[in-house]
């Protein structure tokens, strides 16, 4: 759901891209308050796989195809500031070493994907998964449920920006993007839970989220 | 750094960077998500001819001087993926708390 230029009106690239910046800027304060030695390897990891896995594109029906995002995956196994800055990274590498997304789309790419990917997704995985008493078995659910609303509300997101810039109407942009990625985001959400199963296997002390239910980061963290 | 993480976040890297090589150049070349909502709903056309930033190095996933599309594609994407690397690395350090 990378927004090329020229799908989307000035105005709205101005003010996307002064609301992304402005929560990057506090994102970082956030990360800095807590990213540990342990981390900076693991924020070059992810970004690699995330970056990497973005490119495998696989098709959903009629002749459409969709990859993963990573947005929830990210957060789940950095916590939700460092998810944002990443995202925000790797959009930027697209942008400028890919021609994918815009340059003038760049902040409303940050905010699809990244504020109400990463942020928006990892909300909503925090409020199922304390609505599940916090059970291994409702820790997957809310995986599951919250990366494919990110695409979903990402999509939506990006609807909302078209409508407003005149490119789609509403009524006809916003039930085609959130369809279309209602189906892209059935393989996101099969992606994040076997993914972060896979790491629950070898390091469960890698996955914040996991972790912080185990204790195993200690209350500090 | 303990040797067990080591081990763990070189084959995370690893397996990024088989995965850009070797699936990348596989990977489905149909229109995405918000690409076949642009054609079906006809506003397509509003992205070509404009991009504010022309000197992409890899426009599209692809080496300009390499012929084969899918050695272009794979190498493209490992550049890609080590770039993001060192670059997530940086930042990561130059991000992490100063009392560690």
């Amino acid at each position: 759901m990378h927004i090329p230029d020229g799908f989307l009106s000035n105005g709205i690239n101005a003010a996307t891209f002064v609301v992304s910046a402005g929560v990057c800027a506090y994102g970082v304060t956030r990360v800095n308050r807590h990213l540990g030695e342990k981390e900076v390897p693991l924020m070059g990891v992810t970004a690699a796989f995330i970056f990497a896995a973005q490119m495998l594109n696989f098709p959903v029906a009629g002749g459409t195809s969709g990859h993963f995002l990573g947005a929830v995956f990210c957060s789940v196994l950095m916590g939700p500031w460092a998810s944002l800055i990443i995202m925000t990274m790797v959009l930027i590498v697209q942008c400028l070493g890919f021609a994918d997304g815009g340059l003038t789309a760049l902040g409303s790419n940050i905010f699809n994907m990244g504020i109400v990917g990463a942020l928006g997704g990892h909300g909503i995985f925090l409020i199922l998964y304390q609505l599940s008493g916090k059970r291994r078995s409702g820790f997957f659910f809310a995986l599951a449920v919250s990366s494919w609303l990110s695409i979903v509300m990402g999509a939506s997101a990006a609807a909302v920006e078209l409508a407003i810039s005149g490119t789609s109407p509403l009524k006809v942009a916003l039930p085609a993007m959130a369809g279309v990625h209602a189906l892209i985001g059935l393989g996101e959400a099969i992606i994040t839970t076997t993914a972060v199963s896979l790491i629950l296997k070898t390091r469960p002390d890698l996955v914040q989220s996991y972790a912080q239910r185990e204790g195993l980061y200690g209350k500090a963290a | 750094m303990e040797r067990r993480l080591k081990g763990f976040l070189w084959m995370g890297l690893g397996i990024s960077l088989l995965l850009a090589l070797f699936l990348s150049p596989f990977a489905s070349s149909s229109p995405d998500g918000l690409e076949k909502v642009a054609e079906d709903k006809g506003f397509a056309e509003k992205a070509e001819g404009f991009s504010l930033w022309k000197c992409s190095p890899f426009p599209d996933y692809a080496i300009s001087w390499i012929e084969n599309e899918k050695v272009s594609t794979a190498l493209s994407g490992l550049v890609g993926t080590l770039a993001i690397f060192f670059i997530a690395m940086g930042v990561g350090k130059l991000l992490k708390r100063s009392t560690a």
